[in-house]
């Protein structure tokens, strides 16, 4: 039972600290940072625990006990775990000096990260379809309250509508999905169990292919692939650029351990060759159906992303789609459906998060509190915040996937795992689609060091909290880049 | 066995095709005159006036939310109280912790000032 | 202990960063320099441990310590590891060693400089990079530490980016960088290619593994056209980086650096790299005779004519430019016979002598206040005293007067030039000849700076002896130059032993596979050695005696006679051959008008521009019809939802 509970220790804390920073923050009258700290040592304790717990992958999943079976441990859910920590914790940072520019300091913010990370790691822990949708649920429905946290901006709150009413739409299909697999698998919804089952190919397949469809619908538009993409370039403008950041990476990394979680328990490669042959025929149509079909949302996601990106003036409504982009890159791992493939996967989510909170913050902090971040705003950068300039022009090249940046080995695991799993048409489809991406992240280094405009930025900045999230950012986006094999090595041994 | 829901497919495929049919062809065949009274919005016959965007008092949103904390709180508690005697102590716990989270919501609100009403 | 090769290059990256970083907010000239120079002294103590490493050991094989992947697939892995064997360690103590010095004397140099700080940052750059070169334990590494003392020299021979520079089609000392950096990239061209030839052809690109493959199968490399073509192109990538024909140009202009600079980088260390690459790749060069052929040809006829070209120059940093020059060329032919060690040993007493003779000049300019022609100087003797001093021992070592550090390594070259199987009394002629005018240049470098007349304006110019740290450095590196020769004596001179030299034996296990293809050259003492070293010596020892008689008069009546009864000559000499004009006259300038009327003009206007903007605009239109599909509206959203909800299911029912 207390070995049950260390092991699903990092769930249960997050939700514990959850709950318990609701207390703290009615309590804290106006002291908005006794909430902060209570969320930074939640999250750092909740981070430890994972690393703690990481090595435990090992042992089985104990039936009864305190989580019932329904919460896998360890592994490569820790691995999760400690990515959304690492992002709530830059998020933290940077959304003080941020809300702080914008005069709308409010403590809520700080909880709401801390039952994000709850919501995230409930996910990455599931070993059961319900605990993934109650996971799926938790993560959203924070994420609908911060697209909308700005209450008195209109772009703000729309944005939590127009997430809310599609995200419930959407929601509603993947627990249709589920149901249908339960019914499909003849009852199951453990993971494992629907894994196991699957081997044998006693399933009711058409069932099953309409489940998995709409599962696959309900997911997809959690990473925002297309074609379920289009709230988020809505969303992600209009949301505090902060949440922006915190959604678009840790949220999509947290969408894709779901489908990490289903896609492999629902697309065996390696079947029982005593089967009844015709099963395993159906079986093979089924998975090969799959992949195609996550192949090409995956092609599409990303050449949509990057060619609707190459037209934007404003700089975040670029950085939305060129993340919608990202979750087509991701998909080729899901897509090759192997230890590569998912490690690829971990990988790139990591990298993709230093980056890309990197450069939110970066726009945050240029932003200020008169929303200047059209790609004209950022001429002249260089000369008054070189600093700035430099940071946001590795965060560019590191999304564009140049060495020696993260970018780069991440993007080289996606696509070496595509080619190896037979999908070398995609890698194609992706190195194009990153030839275009070039196009618009270099425009941007071309405006902050090239161009001269009437308007250039004469502001200089100063240190905040928000600078220790650009230089962790910053620094780890060059150590990803320089010694990948370390954190590859790690986690291709914990799945 | 797809075979089986064929008939289904084809009403459906037909129905589609009437309803698309008659969509387009009263918007070929019909006159169109539009007038001012026409492009108005229709409000049962009155004259709409001011803005739809009106806003609520906050209390109705607080009269929600104690609502939910304590509606919930209900439709959990009687299944759970008529099948106590089974279910046995993991069930009692485990409705404390309910309990438990719906309170620190309460106590939430309270300190928020959910309950001054004026 | 083998691991303490990881942190060699560690510390000069450590204090690049961080000097970067911070230097600006320091003001502290010493703590700058001295921790700079503490970054680069650390690593001369690492080195030197290992060296002791080795020699107890008496490893025969290198030993590869890697440090981390970077990233691997199939047969292709690309790792950072560092192969300590007796040539990396050689070559990281003249690097380190050299650079150690040359940092404390900057310390001095630069005192003042308003981009102080820049200026050690770049230098510990360099150090890390040119550590990378010569540890690193394949091709790839090497590649990168060779672009990467690339842009270190860049960036300091720009240093005074805001400083005129006279070059041909020079102006601005930024330019003399930009023309190093270009013509470099001709010879990195040849280096990648090699690389992938390389790969092609062993599969890998370690330098063990390929040695041994070569190694072992001998037979069929043997002269193959596949082999011929590896070392060709390795060996463009040396012309460029070693400045050798035709790639040499560049070297002369690079002067535009400060004089520690130019002592480091384009006398002691980087220039040397050409030497190290064929050096690490004996066994392939040996195994193309032609290539050997070439390469001692070309290292041959670049000794003469840069050696001529010193003849005339009166800008005491050109002099010495263009005698580094013609030094690189001796060991490429050191190379090209087969000589590898020697080669080895003649970059190392360069190391010092050049290294010294550089480090002098900068303190004659330091305490002429930045001037550097000779002909406004003279008698600088009893101001400078030590600078004199140290000065006139580099230039007896450079001119080869018996038992000076240089006398033993070009004697060495001189007579493996004649005697081996490789090379031929041409060679030795021509090495001669430019090791006679090699020995008249220097001393009248030193005769025209250190003495007679006091040309200079004294009432401006107040000649004075450099400070400690900078003296420092000059007093060390003339032991060096002086001594340095004993580590390798040759063997006509201890006739009496039959052990190897010191370094032969040293350097031993890393040409044993190339000697062994090459065929054991067993050379015993020979008459013909005594008689080409008498001859050698007494040509020095001659012009020693002519400059000094011609440039003790005070009308130098003699030279001046000699260069107006040739005048064609010396003014082909005087403008270095018109090299740099010929490139620009069929090279450049054709390339140039035809990129500006046909390539850019057309190709890249109408057709590359118009294929990029095309695509562009493509994608952009076909972005804008996106655009309209993302209208706003929450409802629309969820129809194109709705498709794709009922297109996903399908796709899987029907399937």
């Amino acid at each position: 039972m207390w070995n049950d509970l260390l092991m699903g220790s990092p769930v249960y804390l997050s939700a514990a600290l959850a709950i318990i920073i609701i207390l703290v923050d009615a309590f804290s009258g106006k002291n908005k940072s006794l909430t902060f700290y209570f969320a930074l040592i939640s999250l750092i304790a909740v981070g430890i625990l994972s690393a703690y717990t990481m090595n435990m992958h090992g042992q089985p999943v104990p039936e009864g006990g305190f989580s019932n079976g329904m919460i896998a441990y360890g592994g490569i859910s820790a691995v999760f775990d400690i990515l959304f920590v690492i992002a709530g914790i830059l998020t933290l940072f940077a959304s003080q000096s941020y809300m702080r520019a914008q005069n709308v300091e409010r403590k809520e913010f700080y909880s709401l990260i801390l039952f994000a990370v709850c919501g995230m790691s409930t996910i990455a822990h599931a070993n059961n379809m319900l605990i993934l949708f109650v996971g799926i649920e938790i993560m959203s429905i924070t994420f609908y309250i911060m697209a909308g946290f700005f209450r008195e901006r209109f772009t703000s709150v729309e944005a939590a509508l127009k997430y809310f009413l599609l995200g419930a739409f959407a929601t509603g299909f993947l627990i249709y999905g589920m149901a249908l697999i339960y019914g499909a698998t003849g009852g199951l919804l453990d993971f494992e169990a629907i894994g196991a089952k699957m081997l044998t190919g006693n399933v009711d397949f058409l069932y099953l292919r309409i489940g998995f469809a709409l599962l696959i619908v309900g997911l997809s538009f959690k990473v925002a692939a297309f074609p379920f993409h289009q709230w988020a370039p809505d969303v992600y403008q209009g949301a505090p650029t902060m949440a922006t950041g915190f959604m678009s990476t840790a949220g999509k990394a947290a969408a894709l351990a779901a489908l990490i979680l289903v896609t492999k328990a629902m697309l065996p490669s390696n079947f029982d060759p005593a089967l009844i042959s015709d099963k395993i025929i159906e079986m093979t149509d089924f998975t090969t159906d799959a992949k195609w079909l996550i192949a090409i949302i995956s092609a599409l996601t990303m050449l949509v992303g990057n060619i609707s990106a190459v037209v934007q003036k404003n700089v975040k409504r670029m950085l939305a789609y060129s993340s919608v982009a990202h979750a087509g890159y991701l998909l080729m791992g899901i897509v090759s459906n192997s230890i590569n493939g998912w490690s690829g996967i971990v990988f790139y989510s990591m990298a993709y998060m230093f980056m890309q909170i990197g450069a939110f913050v970066v726009v945050g902090i240029i932003e200020k509190n008169d929303g200047r971040m059209d790609l004209k705003d950022y001429t002249g950068l260089s000369k008054t915040n070189p600093m700035l300039a430099a940071i946001m022009g590795i965060f560019m090249f590191s999304l564009a996937g140049i060495p020696p940046f993260g970018g780069f080995p991440g993007k080289y695991m996606l696509f070496i795992a595509a080619i190896e799993s037979g999908f070398t048409w995609l890698t194609i489809v992706a190195v194009i689609s990153t030839i275009i991406s070039i196009y618009f992240y270099i425009g941007l280094i071309v405006y902050m060091y090239f161009k001269d405009s009437e308007t250039p930025m004469t502001e200089k900045f100063g240190f905040s909290k928000a600078t220790l999230t650009l230089v962790i950012s910053t620094i780890f986006v060059i150590l990803l880049g320089i010694f990948p094999t370390y954190l590859i090595d790690l986690v291709k041994g914990l799945f | 066995m797809l075979v089986d829901y064929l008939p289904v497919f084809i009403m459906i495929a037909l129905g589609a095709i009437v309803g698309v049919a008659f969509l387009f062809g009263s918007e070929y065949l019909g006159a169109r005159r539009s007038t001012k009274v026409k492009q108005s919005t229709y409000e049962s016959g009155m004259i709409p006036r001011g803005t739809a965007r009106n806003r609520f008092t906050i209390k109705f949103y607080m009269v929600a939310v104690s609502f939910l904390i304590f509606d919930i709180e209900v439709v959990f508690m009687y299944p759970w109280a008529v099948q106590l005697r089974e279910i046995g102590f993991t069930a009692f716990w485990a409705m404390l912790v309910f309990i438990v989270i719906l309170f620190v919501g309460y106590f939430y609100e309270l300190k928020k000032g959910g309950f001054e009403w004026d | 202990m083998q691991e303490l090769i990881k942190f060699l290059p560690l510390f000069p990256l450590i204090g690049f960063v961080l000097i970067g970083i911070f230097g600006k907010k320091i003001k502290n000239e010493k703590l700058i320099g001295g921790f700079a120079s503490l970054m680069v002294g650390i690593p001369f103590i690492l080195s030197i441990m290992l060296f002791y490493h080795l020699l107890s050991t008496g490893s025969q094989t290198p030993e590869i310590v890697h440090v981390f992947t970077w990233i691997a697939t199939g047969s292709l892995d690309i790792s950072v590891s560092y192969q300590l064997d007796q040539l990396s360690v050689t070559f990281a103590l003249i690097i380190t060693g050299i650079g150690f010095l040359i940092h404390i004397y900057s310390i001095g140099y630069m005192h003042g400089d308003r981009s102080f700080y820049r200026f050690f940052s770049y230098l510990n750059l360099f150090i890390f990079m040119m550590l990378n070169l010569v540890l690193a334990s394949n091709y790839l590494l090497t590649f990168l530490g060779w672009e990467g003392v690339g842009l270190a020299s860049y960036l300091l021979i720009g240093f005074w980016y805001d400083k005129k520079f006279e070059g041909v089609r020079i102006t601005w000392n930024g330019d003399a960088g930009m023309k190093a950096f270009v013509v470099n990239r001709i010879g990195d061209f040849g280096f990648l290619i090699a690389m992938f030839l390389i790969f092609v052809t062993f599969n890998s690109l370690d330098y063990v593994s390929v040695s041994e493959t070569a190694a072992a199968n001998y037979d069929f490399y043997m002269n193959s056209a596949i082999v011929t073509i590896i070392t060709l192109m390795l060996f463009l990538g040396c012309t460029g980086k070693s400045a050798q024909l035709p790639l040499s140009v560049w070297l002369p202009d690079a002067m535009a650096g400060p004089t520690p600079v130019s002592a480091l980088i384009h006398a002691a260390t980087m220039v040397t790299a050409g030497i190290f690459l064929v050096a690490r790749n004996s066994v392939l060069f040996s195994l193309s005779e032609s290539t050997m052929m070439v390469v001692a040809v070309v290292g041959a006829i670049t000794a003469l004519t840069a050696a001529s070209i010193g003849l005339v120059q009166n800008d005491i940093k050109k002099v010495l430019a263009y005698s580094t020059v013609s030094q690189l060329g001796f060991m490429f032919v050191a190379l090209g016979v087969g000589a590898f060690y020697i080669g080895i040993f003649h970059v190392m007493t360069h190391a010092f002598f050049k290294g010294l003779l550089f480090l002098a000049a900068g303190s004659v300019i330091h305490g002429m206040h930045h001037e550097q022609n000779i002909k406004v100087m003279g008698g600088l003797k009893k101001y400078m005293p030590i600078t004199s001093k140290t000065f006139f021992i580099g230039t007896l070592a450079i001119a080869g007067i018996p038992f000076f550090s240089g006398f033993m390594s070009k004697d060495e070259i001189l007579w493996y030039a004649w005697s081996s199987h490789l090379g031929g009394w041409g060679l030795w002629v021509v090495l001669a000849i430019a090791a006679l005018f090699t020995a008249f240049y220097m001393f009248r470098l030193y005769y025209l700076t250190f003495t007679g007349n006091e040309r200079f304006d004294h009432k401006h110019v107040h000649p004075h002896e450099s400070p400690k740290t900078m003296t420092f450095a000059l007093i060390v590196l003339a032991i060096l130059s002086a001594f340095g020769g004993f580590l390798n004596l040759p063997p006509a001179l201890v006739p009496w032993s039959h052990a190897d030299p010191l370094l032969k034996s040293w350097l031993k296990p890393i040409f044993a596979d190339a000697n062994m293809i090459m065929g054991h050259q067993a050379h015993g003492i020979e008459p013909m050695m005594y008689v080409l070293m008498v001859i050698a010596t007494s040509i020095g020892l001659f012009m020693w005696y002519v400059a000094r008689k011609w440039y003790s008069d005070p009308q130098w009546s003699a030279p001046r006679s000699i260069a107006a009864s040739m005048k064609g000559l010396h003014k082909v000499l005087f403008d270095k051959y018109k090299l740099d004009e010929f490139y620009y006259a069929t090279i450049i300038d054709p390339i140039y008008s035809m990129s500006k009327s046909f390539l850019w003009r057309f190709t890249d206007i109408k057709i590359i521009d118009g294929l990029i903007n095309g695509s562009a605009k493509f994608v952009e239109q076909f972005g804008e019809r996106i655009r309209l599909v993302q209208s706003g509206i929450a409802q629309n959203y969820a129809i194109l939802m709705m498709v794709g909800i009922i297109s996903i299911i399908s796709w899987l029912m029907f399937n």
